[in-house]
């Protein structure tokens, strides 16, 4: 295989860089190590499109942040991925908090963010009423979001393959030489030959980085933990709800989600593994106990799940955006830590705009800007749903009674660009199996779908690629 | 749209009995939906015998106990539409469902049955912390992988929660050649019936561990063990208990749920504690003549039950067809000290049946008395010898005695110590 440039990582990052370069002429592959995209950091965070008052001014995080929220908007709408600008605040307890939210205004302000200002606790009510009576006031962010992190990446991706783009799924890279001035890549999936190489490997870019002799990247995995709490508690917050950092800690977060869940969290632990983004009993008794701070109502009797994410903290503390001192070839794209979902947008632009400048590359006379919004049956009228079925049977046949998807719905998610080859990738792709019994009814049928679908025994239908399969062999 | 007398949604024993019944008592245009590709509901996937033991006085398999009423709605002018799924019930009992044959059906009813069914309890629900990895499933998902599509879902296997669908699964998995290394259980006692303890686990060895739960999983791709502890009188995991036990999968029977989306968006209003519809004795909602029966109005452990429930309902509605449903006040029921709910929750003085108060207990009681009174009036009073949470009870009242109390008056269940 032979590719002008290979990124590797397909988080948001990556899957948001390989569609601008697929409007390039140039041959892009996007190559990730699990069966799917958007497996990594990207599909356990908080999905905040943040407004861009954290990062220290003059920071690429900053000038990242503020840009990529800016752009958020329109590059959802042209994929079709669900975003709301339910804006944010910033809590704060005390005299001495409120003196973070003015330090925290001024920043913002410095780093270009619009619509900033602080308000009183008369108005943090008004706007919440759910949230603790011991507010004194707040710092609100008019221009703050929520998207849906791995909507966003499976969308991206779609489009980046439907423009030319290609993704190899089970893909990882385990070295990478030098030969007659090429890269040549060893994966897993065999050699793969790249002039150009985009390294947005996330908590990992530091290990793929050192496969060319750079060292120069050094990053601290550190976990954070969540609860999803039923859509009937989705009303206990309309905006986005932080904490002031104190003595005790950074504070956690309330949200809504895009799909009207709540979502509390993250838990902050140093960890050695990676890999590990295992839940802990600790880890979750403090993000209720912290989150009952900010909305003293919240009863985790309505968590349908709990996640977690890594990390990928940058021990210099901003990202790393720039072709290597060992290989001008090479660009690093690490240390895409918190506000690095926010940001993606606007790290794609100019990473394509490194490579338009370096590799003198131009336009593609025709591409696809948007991507189709997929059927989405449960968001229907009566008469489109009767066109609908009328066109096609399986959308009146339904699969998962939680959230009301059809059959034809999950036949699209499997034979989409880039389309699911596993449980959790359906899963993604329609919210089968992601609503209140969490697959206990359709969980089956899916496997089914899909062992049809591919044409493979129904025992080698995986939950998310690799080991992790759901059935064994047939009883006897 | 099209016009019905009834229309039945769901099509397990309970919607199946309802519309006979109606049908007996000479409605004539009903209509059965269920989603399902078959009528039966989940019996289908019950292989094990231990159905009909009171209703048919034999012990037959959950496919045989259906197959006996599914014949019965074939040999009448029954209609029955599998494969569709209901989406909506409207304040006007306007049915609107789907399926990929007619394609969106509206559905004008004079009376509805509900009769969805039940669903099991995640694991979010319950909050385990460690990986998500695969591997992790209810026991009702396993019972269908390995009874209907022919599929061991794993090798070594804990099971969470004694409730039947475990137990039985328990022995399902053991007979398929799988081990099962323990079944843990939180509370201190089992919520599944002796027999099944006895059938599934003590003939085969399998431990049964009480004051016990999972705290964690562990295994990245698939499950690779779990981290059991015991449990103290608050329920919470005593540190030092932690005990590491490899296995493949972890099976959660952990509970059911009424499958009440249908009922809340109809603006039906639910009981906190069963978790389904208020109804009067012939299990109607508070929605005028739409009814309720089988495991979306209460959880049965027993399909007896369900099918003498279910007849009630369908006696019911079509009493509320033909105008006939009498009216004189109502009575409410309460349970009290150690009785958790009691269905029904209303009774209509003009009962012209002796009315069964059926209810669960929310520990496990030993040589109690239990009473049933109004105001100050002692309807009733019964020794018990043992009553658990994991059996359903009931006792009877008479209909002259229902027709003597205060309109809006409440009758009270409740235990004393012995
Ligand atoms: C707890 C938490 C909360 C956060 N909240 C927010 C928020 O609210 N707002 C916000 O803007 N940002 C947030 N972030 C940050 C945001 O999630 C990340 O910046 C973003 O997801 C990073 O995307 P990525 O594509 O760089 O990394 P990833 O999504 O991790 O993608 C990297 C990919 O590289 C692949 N890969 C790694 N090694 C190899 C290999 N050897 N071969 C092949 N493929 C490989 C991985 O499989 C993975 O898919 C949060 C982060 C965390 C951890
Ligand atoms: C696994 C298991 C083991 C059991 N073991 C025993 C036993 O050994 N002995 C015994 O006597 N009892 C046993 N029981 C109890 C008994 O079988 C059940 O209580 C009984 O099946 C409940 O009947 P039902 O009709 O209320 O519900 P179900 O059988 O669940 O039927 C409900 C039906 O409604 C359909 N439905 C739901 N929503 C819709 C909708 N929106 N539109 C259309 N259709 C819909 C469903 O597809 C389903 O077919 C067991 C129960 C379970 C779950």
């Amino acid at each position: 295989m032979k590719y002008d440039v290979v990124v590797i990582g397909a988080g948001v990052v990556g899957a948001l860089i390989t569609r601008e370069l697929s409007k390039l002429n140039v041959r892009v592959a996007m190559a990730d190590k699990f069966n799917d995209v958007a497996m990594g950091t990207t599909k356990a965070n908080s999905a905040i499109v943040h407004g861009g008052f954290d990062a220290a001014n003059g920071t690429l995080k900053a000038k990242l942040n503020v840009r990529g929220t800016e752009l958020m908007p329109q590059i959802c709408k042209a994929l079709s991925v669900p975003y709301r600008n339910n804006g944010s605040l910033v809590l704060a307890f005390s005299e001495k908090e409120m003196e973070h939210v003015h330090t925290l205004y001024a920043r913002g302000v410095k780093n270009g963010v619009p619509r900033l200002s602080v308000v009183d606790k008369e108005t943090v009510l008004k706007m919440e009423p759910h949230v603790s009576e011991e507010v004194v006031g707040a710092l609100l962010s008019e221009s703050a979001g929520i998207v849906c992190p791995y909507e966003l990446t499976i969308a991206a991706a779609e489009n980046a393959v439907t423009n030319g783009a290609e993704f190899l799924r089970n893909c990882e890279v385990q070295a990478i030489r030098e030969e007659n001035g090429e890269f040549v890549l060893e994966t897993s999936l065999g050699e793969i030959t790249a002039q150009y190489v985009v390294n947005a490997a996330g908590i990992h870019s530091d290990d793929i980085a050192r496969m060319i002799g750079d060292d120069s990247i050094s990053l601290v995995a550190r976990k954070g933990e969540y609860y999803l709490l039923d859509k009937s508690f989705g009303y206990m917050a309309d905006h986005t709800i932080f904490q002031c950092p104190n003595e005790m800690g950074k504070g956690v977060l309330v949200t809504p989600t895009v799909d009207g869940n709540l979502l509390i969290g993250p838990s902050a632990l140093d960890v050695d593994d990676k890999e590990d983004v295992d839940t802990t009993p600790e880890g979750l008794e403090f993000i209720v106990e912290k989150a009952k701070k900010s909305v003293p109502t919240l009863n985790v009797r309505g968590a349908i799940t709990s996640f977690a994410g890594m990390r990928a903290h940058p021990v210099t503390d901003d990202f790393i955006i720039a072709f290597s001192e060992k290989n001008d070839r090479f660009l690093n794209v690490a240390g895409i830590e918190s506000p690095g979902l926010s940001a993606a947008p606007a790290i794609a632009e100019m990473v394509a705009g490194m490579f338009k400048e370096k590799a003198e590359l131009t336009e593609k006379s025709e591409y696809t800007e948007t991507r189709e919004a997929p059927v989405r049956f449960r968001h229907m009228t009566k008469s489109e749903r009767e066109a609908l079925i009328a066109k096609n049977k399986a959308y009146g046949r339904i699969i998962c009674r939680c959230e009301t998807i059809t059959e034809g719905e999950i036949v699209d998610a499997i034979h989409a660009p880039a389309g699911a080859r596993d449980v959790d990738g359906v899963k993604r792709r329609t919210r089968a199996g992601m609503g209140r019994c969490q697959g206990g009814f359709c969980g089956s049928k899916v496997v089914e779908i899909l062992a049809r679908e591919l044409n493979v025994p129904m025992n080698e239908i995986t939950k998310f690629g690799g080991e992790s399969k759901i059935l064994f062999e047939k009883t006897k | 749209m099209l016009n019905y007398d009834l229309v039945v949604v769901g099509g397990g024993p309970a919607g199946m009995a309802a519309a006979l019944q109606a049908h007996e008592e000479g409605i004539e245009k009903i209509i059965i939906l269920e989603r399902a590709d078959t009528l039966g509901g989940i019996l289908e996937q019950c292989i094990h015998t231990g159905f009909g033991l009171h209703y048919f006085g034999e012990e037959l398999s959950g496919p045989e106990y259906a197959g006996r009423f599914i014949e019965q709605v074939y040999n009448t002018d029954i209609d029955v539409k599998v494969d569709t799924m209901v989406l909506d019930i409207s304040a006007d009992n306007v049915v609107t469902a789907v399926n990929n044959f007619d394609g969106l059906l509206t559905i004008q009813a004079k009376a509805i049955v509900l009769a969805m069914g039940c669903r099991e309890r995640p694991r979010g629900a319950l909050s385990i912390a460690g990986s998500r990895a695969a591997g992790i499933m209810t026991a009702g998902t396993a019972q269908k992988y390995v009874n209907m599509d022919g599929y061991m879902p794993g090798k070594t296997v804990v099971i969470l929660g004694s409730g039947d669908i475990g137990l039985i699964m328990a022995r399902r998995m053991t007979l398929e050649g799988a081990k099962v290394k323990a079944v843990c259980e939180l509370m201190p006692y089992s919520g599944g019936l002796t027999r099944n303890i006895v059938q599934c686990l003590e003939d085969f060895g399998i431990p049964l561990r009480l004051s016990c739960t999972v705290v964690a999983t562990h295994g990245k791709e698939r499950l690779e063990g779990v981290t059991v502890a015991n449990v103290d009188e608050h329920l919470k995991p005593i540190p030092g208990t932690e005990e590491y036990i490899p296995c493949d999968t972890l099976m959660l029977s952990v509970g059911l749920i009424p499958e009440n989306e249908l009922s809340k968006n109809a603006g039906i209003t639910l009981d906190p504690v069963t978790n389904g519809p208020v109804v009067d004795e012939y299990r109607e909602t508070t929605h005028k003549g739409v009814f309720a029966c089988g495991n979306v109005l209460q959880v049965h452990d027993l399909v007896d039950f369900v099918t003498e429930e279910s007849k009630l309902a369908g006696s019911g509605a079509a009493k509320f067809i033909k105008g006939e449903k009498a009216e004189d006040g109502v009575v409410h029921t309460k349970g009290e000290n150690g009785v958790r709910y009691i269905v029904p929750q209303n009774i209509s003085r003009a009962t012209d049946k002796d009315v069964k108060l059926y209810f669960r207990v929310g520990r496990v009681l030993e040589n109690v008395t239990l009473t049933v009174t109004c105001g100050d009036e002692v309807l009733l009073s019964k020794k018990k010898r043992k009553m658990t949470p994991g059996e359903m009870e009931y006792v009877t009242l008479k209909a002259e005695v229902v027709k003597q109390l205060p309109v809006d008056s409440t009758i009270v269940v409740s235990t004393k110590e012995a």
